[in-house]
């Protein structure tokens, strides 16, 4: 289920598709390691909480070994080449986002987000796509964090709007500052 | 009370000032959404479940609803001006409409769509309201068997029944219930999965789910294709209104496609496609026009799209009255009832019916403003086609991300939204359908609750399983949705299952 494997071209037998059977059978595996470590002492009526994980074990690794004789057989369907840079730009601007969003805030942590995927889709512009992104998730920010109170983690630049914001408010209307 | 009565009663709860407001904002951010080519219902609801939070349940139900029908019309729009289509039940309307617009038809096959969805929203939502309690006295009787027995028939249709290949079908599934494992044990506290992440004792939440592979797997798709196939939006041309002979070739396909995909939507037999497939089939067979299918023939939209809105209404019967979601979009919007601790069945009928009719009056009220809201401002929505691919998917995944940490304002949802939207993108390439993953993984814990529940009152006797006869008729009827198209694809290649989509010349 990763990204490479789709860049083979597929071959008879079909490579990727092996690949994906494999991976079937070993989450099953997995499922039934862990299953097996259940404490069954609680279990009554011969079903506990290790049956369906058991059940999806074997299920998962049934439909691995039926994709292995189907990749065998050539009859897993051929797929499209794929390009792997954009993809790299996505999951990039994804795992940059997640890492700095705590220390930076919702709206530069989301803008840069912003930028990498357009950067991905073939935006080359990061003077135009990166102050986009960040103004984008300000707005986005202000409307949902500050207007239907959603938790959307801040940083200097929300604190800042806020403290603006607040001190507009009191401006406009005196004694109202909360 | 008889059901006029309390759908009267419900219309008194979705006519308030506050919940006209909140269909409102649904319908418009659902059809601003929907409107996105390559966001389908399914993606328009999970993208935006997080606006409902803060509400209280009655209004976050009714901007919902809104939401869900604003999807739907969003996505015939895409359909009819560009020529990938938003959501997998719009292809058909994508097959006639396009032509529709390329021969500067594309007014008129707008309306058509437009009004046919608002003809058949009419019809099924009423059929839902007559049907609905009904079913839910046939319901009341229903034990844990009965209830495990109507999971497992539609892990089935969901997954195995229809579509390319039973293989993937429920390997798909597969997928979705082992996510499902995930947490902790609800009957004996146990952690199952979570390899001692506390993260993961809470389980998988269905919205970040629905979200990662639906939002985030096609954006890396798209991304994935390169510059192949740059889409192309047509201008819409011609009158909006229909003339005297567009009305007449319309309205009979209207009525048949309500007719035809509100039973589909409402057994559970698997989204909303195979609705529009067999509706285009039955109008291409009986037009008196059939040398315009093919080239841009109205009935082949009027017909398509009111099938397509008659089964999305037909699935929340199922999801209404037995909490038994039977597509994508059910599955997530039982999220959004589950995450006000209120579970659809049988007894929310019972102990919240101004709940569920003011959910069911606000369907009728957001179809009549979707009628009005959208022939009218369809330029407008037409001008979001036009936005060029990296802002459009840049924003996407703003949102996307907003919503799940909105949601839940941890880091490791970040991560999870990552690694599921990786593997929607495999699912993807690989060809592996997404919906039966996402209710697989809303419907496996609860089909495994009634399983333990039913073996625990047989004393763990699995023959209890099949020993009432509406458990034995419904797992039958699993076991054949399951072999029939095993024997039918092995045989002719699939040609009865093909035919629904073969006509796609």
């Amino acid at each position: 289920m990763s990204t490479e494997l789709s860049q083979k071209p597929a071959r008879r037998p079909d490579r990727a598709a092996l690949a994906v059977a494999a991976v079937l059978i070993a989450v099953g595996g997995v499922i039934a390691w862990d299953a097996s470590h259940l404490n069954a002492a609680v279990r009554y009526a011969r079903i506990g909480p290790q049956t369906v994980p058991y059940v999806v074990a074997v299920g998962l690794a049934g439909l691995g070994l039926w994709t292995i004789i189907e990749a065998l057989r050539g009859d897993f369907p051929e797929r499209e080449p794929q390009e792997v840079r954009p993809v790299l730009w996505i999951v990039g601007g994804l795992l940059l986002q997640l890492l700095t969003i705590r220390t930076v805030g919702f709206s530069i942590a989301t803008g840069l987000l912003f930028a990498l995927v357009a950067r991905g889709f073939g935006e080359r512009r990061w003077w135009i796509s990166v102050p986009a992104g960040v103004v984008i998730s300000m707005l986005v920010w202000l409307l949902f964090a500050r207007g239907l109170a959603l938790t959307l983690p801040g940083g200097p630049l929300e604190h800042a709007l806020s403290a603006a914001l607040s001190a507009l408010l009191t401006l406009v209307v005196p004694g109202s500052a909360a | 009370m008889n059901t006029l009565d309390l759908l009267i009663q419900g219309l008194g709860v979705a006519i308030q000032p506050m919940n006209l407001l909140y269909a409102l904002v649904g319908v418009t951010l659902g059809t601003l959404v929907g409107v996105l080519p390559g966001i389908g219902p399914a993606t328009t609801v999970a993208l935006l479940l997080p606006v409902t939070y803060r509400l209280d349940p009655g209004g976050s139900l009714i901007m919902f609803a809104g939401i869900y029908y604003g999807g739907m019309y969003g996505g015939s729009t895409t359909s009819i001006l560009l020529n990938t289509p938003g959501e997998s039940a719009s292809i058909v309307t994508a097959l006639e409409g396009n032509k529709m617009a390329k021969n500067g038809r594309g007014g008129a096959a707008l309306s058509t769509a437009a009004i046919g969805s608002f003809v058949a929203g009419l019809i099924a939502t009423m059929a839902l309201a007559f049907l609905a309690p009904w079913i839910v006295k046939f319901a009341l009787a229903f034990g844990p068997r009965e209830y495990f027995a109507l999971m497992v028939l539609a892990f089935v249709t969901v997954s195995a029944a229809f579509g390319e290949s039973t293989l993937r079908g429920l390997t798909s599934l597969f997928v979705g219930l082992a996510l499902g494992l995930i947490g902790i044990d609800q009957q004996t506290g146990q952690a199952r999965l979570s390899f001692g992440v506390p993260d993961l004792l809470d389980g998988v939440e269905v919205t970040t789910l629905a979200v990662a592979m639906f939002a985030i797997g096609e954006t890396l798709f798209v991304a994935a294709q390169g510059r192949r196939a740059p889409d192309r939006v047509e201008p819409v041309r011609g009158s909006l209104w229909m003339n005297a002979a567009d009305w007449a070739r319309s309205w009979k396909p209207w009525l048949r496609g309500t007719i035809i995909g509100f039973p589909i939507g409402a057994m559970p037999a698997g989204g909303a496609e195979i609705g529009t497939f067999f509706s285009y089939a039955v109008e291409k067979r009986l037009s008196r026009h059939k040398d315009e299918f093919g080239n841009g023939a109205i009935e082949g939209v009027a017909g398509p799209e009111a099938a397509n809105n008659a089964s999305a209404a037909g699935t929340l019967v199922p999801l209404l009255t037995l909490g038994l979601p039977t597509s994508a979009t059910a599955a997530i919007m039982l999220a959004g009832f589950q995450q006000y601790g209120l579970q659809p069945g049988p007894l929310l009928f019972a102990t919240n019916p101004q709940l569920v009719w003011g959910l069911i009056a606000s369907l009728l009220i957001a179809n009549f403003m979707l009628v009005v809201l959208n022939l009218p401002m369809v330029g407008m929505w037409v001008r979001l086609l036009a936005v060029p691919k990296p802002w459009l998917y840049a924003g996407i995944l703003l949102f996307a991300t907003l919503g799940t940490i909105g949601a839940n304002p941890s880091v490791a949802e970040l991560v999870m939204l990552l690694v599921f939207g990786l593997m929607g993108y495999g699912l993807r390439v690989f060809g592996f359908p997404i919906a039966p993953v996402v209710v697989g993984l809303i419907l496996g814990p609860m089909a495994e609750q009634q399983l333990r529940r039913a073996l625990a009152i047989s004393q763990g006797d699995v023959g209890v399983l099949v020993a009432s006869p509406i458990a034995a008729v419904l797992l039958g009827l699993a076991l054949i949705a399951l072999v029939l198209p095993l024997i039918l694809r092995a045989r002719g290649r699939g040609q009865i299952l093909a035919a629904v989509g073969a006509d796609d010349d």
